[in-house]
């Protein structure tokens, strides 16, 4: 009997995806969870495996169109009998497509309520229940229903739970300057009428992708949200960069690249465990500040179709070595546009390194719902007075932007001296590790 | 511009005179828009109104009332033949119906500031449109809503200036009761116009392509239907299909795949319906429409051009004024910067035969299309009091049911009045009441809406659920 298997939820509100690639052909033969098809959703490019063994009877997309959750992607026929198979709208509890796939549920969206709080399963593909005019309060909201926790009975989303989630996802001062409509892109309803550029000269107009549009989506809620404020800083990071040397070597027999950013990960790690505050999510609604107790950092990383940020869990548990394997491994993953939804959810903190490109100083945007970001630029030999004589050391520009609700400049000075200790003595940091 | 050509400037345009047009003009409106409506034939109604929904649901209460005066027989009330008066019953169609329902529209719109140009609109950019008729004018808008609707499908091979041979909208002129009708097309229009022929006199022969009326709606659901049509009918054809007419004599000769070529008096092309976007200057704008006609347009009515929204038929399946009416409340509401979405998870569908046919959100049949498992409840109408007497048991009232919450997906309902009690399964299906949300309603004793009452509850009783909870 033919099987159809349609576009997963894939959790965080998204209910769309672009196909981006299909890996298999009519006819084939395929595994259960072989490649099915390349898809890249508002968050990142994830690889669909398929859900089933069985031969791939008609595929119902091609690459660049945009597909709706539950829609048919492809029909299998012959189906492995033992196999999970998808159901395109299963209720909350029978979920075995989102269990077959590697895009689940995130909970760290804006939307929804504290990120480690245990969120009730989203609803599935199809209409989410709820009464029309509970539909119209969460539009007014700018709040995604899909993303809301319900309460109801059946699983239906009240009014109270719009609300809720409308408080989670901005505080008070923010929420009133929010546009009443969810608009695609949400700046552009703020935003004044653009002139006509025409007048000047010959213009071209492109679409943003998706990935543009979720950067200029968050940035801007960060923005607007968070009263950002940045403290500089300068690390001599001489002796770590000849340590890093000296053991390249023996790093790479065991098949790692050392590099500073991996030093930062668990510099940053240790120093995050000594400011727990840094380490944590503001909810504005409970009035709570939230302590996370785990060290997740993410690592902000350029690709050709734009920032992504994977994220490295347990920072502080692992190695030094083991950090620096999942984090070339991470990366790979991420500009191959094969990482998945899981590699980039759940962070507690962000760290950039805008080293490779040049600049001399950078002043990030904290990575909402996150309460601080650490950025740092190219480490330079620079001329610096030693006990009276001018000495060359390598000296590399740190900045880190916090979220003043949550700390204040003394607190962040703190950190940063933290971690320019722990960078300037590594072999402290090997007490820590 | 042409010198001397008439210039006006409005918020909304309205395209087309529909329920979709209209609904829309007066919500914008009411929302303090200057909106204007350009109607080929300077009225607001449509092809609902004129030549669809309402001139139907007319002669099919003849057909009704016919059926019942027969029906009295079997419980001990006879009146005899009955008369046929085709012009007065034409003209109760056209007088007391459809013009007193226009005059209304018309009063409406004068009430909200809407008025309705005539002529044909013609798109020249996506700001402005030219009116051609009697009035030849330009009109620039900040916001267009295309609302042209539908016009009967053309049967591929059939030339359509054959005598004899009508669409829905040649049928419901009733100019004349054919002695022999064959009707083309086993959907929702064939049947209704197959049944008022039937009731008048006519010998009526059916013929439809699939292996059953009604394609696409769940057969239990039918099935009372198709029982009452083959006693009404003189003969249905499935999996049949016409392979040649031709004019001979004032009649028309058909030859259906399979049979000898016969001769009917009238044939009536019921195949559906095709979006009108043709000849509206579209290309001019930035509006993308399919090779089927249908634009395409979001769940905010809005189209691929900023400006332009469009509404209704014209916007693909399904074809429906209530459907219509309420893009158009959308469209407008959007224009006027509200956050309103076509977010609407049930879209009732009704067939006026008789008994009357009703369903709306998931179908059983789509649920095992997606292998998605569902309970179904039915209850028959053998068992309701109020079906018995009214002499009518051969209902049946259905729920499907989502197994894990048990909330109400889909209704679907046969019976006399299944187009009423739909209502209530809307309701349900669109606010995701749960099944016992109907079980422990008081419905009125007795009436037919019980039956929603009953099937909900048989369905508990599966459950072990207590039904005072």
């Amino acid at each position: 009997m033919p099987r159809q298997f349609v576009l997963p939820d894939l959790g965080e509100g998204l209910t769309e995806a672009e196909i981006v690639a299909v890996l298999v052909r009519e006819g084939d033969a395929i595994q259960e969870d072989a490649p099915l098809l390349e898809v890249e959703t508002d968050k990142a490019q994830v690889q669909i495996p398929s859900p089933m063994g069985g031969r791939v009877e008609k595929i119902h997309v091609e690459p660049g169109q945009t597909v709706k959750v539950g829609a048919v992607l492809v029909t299998f026929a012959d189906v492995e009998t033992g196999t999970r198979v998808a159901s395109p709208a299963p209720g909350p509890a029978a979920a075995p497509p989102a269990a077959a796939t590697p895009p689940p549920v995130a909970a760290s969206r804006a939307a929804t309520t504290a990120p480690d709080a245990p969120a009730a399963p989203p609803s599935r593909s199809g209409p989410v229940p709820a009464t029309p005019s509970t539909r119209r309060l969460a539009r007014e909201l700018g709040v995604d229903l899909r993303a809301v926790p319900p309460t109801g009975p059946g699983g239906r989303v009240t009014d109270d739970d719009v609300r809720a989630a409308a408080r989670a996802s901005a505080p008070a001062p923010a929420a009133a300057a929010r546009p009443a409509a969810a608009t695609p892109l949400a700046p552009a309803a703020l935003a004044p009428p653009l002139p006509r550029f025409e007048q000047w000269g010959p213009v071209e107009r492109t679409p943003l992708s998706h990935l543009r549009r979720t950067i200029a989506e968050r940035m801007t809620l960060s923005a607007s949200i968070i009263p950002h404020v940045t403290h500089f800083d300068r690390a001599d990071i001489t002796d770590l960069d000849a340590l890093i040397r000296t053991n390249l070597e023996a790093a790479r027999a065991r098949g790692v690249t050392l590099t500073l950013t991996g030093f930062l990960l668990k510099a940053a790690a240790v120093a995050l465990a000594a400011h727990p505050q840094f380490n944590a999510s503001l909810d504005a609604a409970s009035g709570e500040l939230i302590l996370k107790r785990y060290h997740h950092l993410g690592v902000a990383v350029a690709t050709e179709r734009g920032l992504i940020v994977p994220v490295i869990r347990d920072v502080d548990k692992k190695p030094l070595l083991t950090v620096a394997r999942e984090l070339a491994a991470l990366a790979q993953r991420v500009r191959e546009g094969k990482a998945t939804l899981d590699d980039l959810r759940g962070g507690t903190f962000t760290i950039t390194n805008i080293g490779a490109l040049g600049g001399t100083g950078a002043i990030p945007i904290i990575n909402y719902p996150e309460v601080a970001i650490l950025a740092v630029a190219r480490a330079r030999e620079e001329a610096v007075v030693r006990g009276g004589s001018i000495v060359p050391r390598l000296i590399l520009p740190l900045t880190l932007t916090f979220d003043h609700r949550v700390a204040d400049g003394a607190d962040g000075a703190r950190l940063a001296a933290d971690l320019v200790r722990l960078l300037e003595h590594p072999d402290q940091l090997l007490l820590e590790l | 511009m042409v010198m001397g050509d008439l210039l006006r400037e409005v918020d909304v345009v309205v395209v087309g005179g529909g329920p979709g047009g209209y609904s829309a003009a007066f919500r914008a409106a009411e929302l303090g828009l200057d909106t204007v409506v350009v109607d080929a034939s300077k009225r607001l109604g449509g092809a609902c109104l004129f030549e669809g929904c309402i001139p139907s649901k007319a002669l099919l209460h003849v057909a009704q009332v016919m059926h019942e005066v027969e029906r009295a027989r079997d419980i001990g009330v006879e009146y005899g033949e009955p008369k046929i008066s085709i012009d007065a019953l034409r003209a109760w169609k056209d007088d007391r119906v459809i013009t007193k329902l226009a005059r209304g529209l018309a009063g409406v719109a004068v009430r909200h500031g809407v008025e309705v140009i005539g002529g044909r609109a013609v798109f020249e950019s996506s700001s402005a449109l030219r009116v051609e008729g009697d009035t030849p004018q330009r009109i620039v808008f900040k916001h267009a809503i295309v609302a042209t609707g539908s016009l009967p499908a053309v049967l591929p091979g059939l030339d359509s200036g054959t005598a004899g041979v009508m669409n829905s909208t040649g049928a419901l002129e009733l100019a004349e009761i054919p002695a022999e009708l064959l009707v083309i097309g086993g959907g929702y229009v064939g049947l209704e116009l197959g049944t008022v022929y039937a009731a008048l006199g006519s010998r009526v022969t059916l013929v439809e392509m699939t292996d059953g009326l009604l394609p696409g709606v769940d057969r239990d659901l039918v099935q009372p239907l198709a029982r009452r049509i083959d006693k009404l009918f003189a003969a249905v054809h499935l999996r049949s299909r016409v392979a040649a007419v031709r004019e001979t004599a004032g009649r028309v000769e058909v030859q259906i795949e399979g049979q000898e070529a016969r001769r009917f008096d009238r044939v009536l092309v019921a195949v559906g319906r095709r979006a009108q976007s043709t000849g509206l200057g579209l290309p001019s704008t930035r509006v993308q429409i399919d090779e089927r006609g249908v634009i395409a347009i979001d769940e905010r009515c809005r189209t691929a051009d900023p400006r332009i929204y469009a509404v209704g038929d014209v916007t693909g399946e399904p074809m429906l004024a209530h459907r219509a009416m309420r893009q158009g409340r959308i469209a407008a509401e959007v224009i006027a910067g509200k956050a309103s979405e076509f977010d609407n998870v049930a879209v009732p569908a009704v067939v006026f035969t008789d008994p009357e046919v009703a369903w709306c959100g998931l179908t059983e049949r789509e649920a095992k299309e997606a292998s998605r498992p569902v309970k179904v409840a039915r209850f028959q109408w053998a068992a309701s009091g109020r079906a018995a007497t009214l002499a009518r048991s051969d209902g049946l009232t259905k729920l499907i049911v989502d197994p894990e919450s048990g909330r109400v997906l889909g209704v679907g309902v046969v019976g006399p009045g299944a187009g009423e009690l739909i209502a209530e399964g809307a309701l349900a299906v669109e606010t995701a009441a749960l099944a016992e949300d109907l079980a422990a309603t008081i419905h009125a004793h007795p009436t037919l809406s019980e039956t929603l009452m009953e099937a909900a509850q048989s369905l508990l009783l599966d459950t072990g659920k207590a039904t005072s909870a």
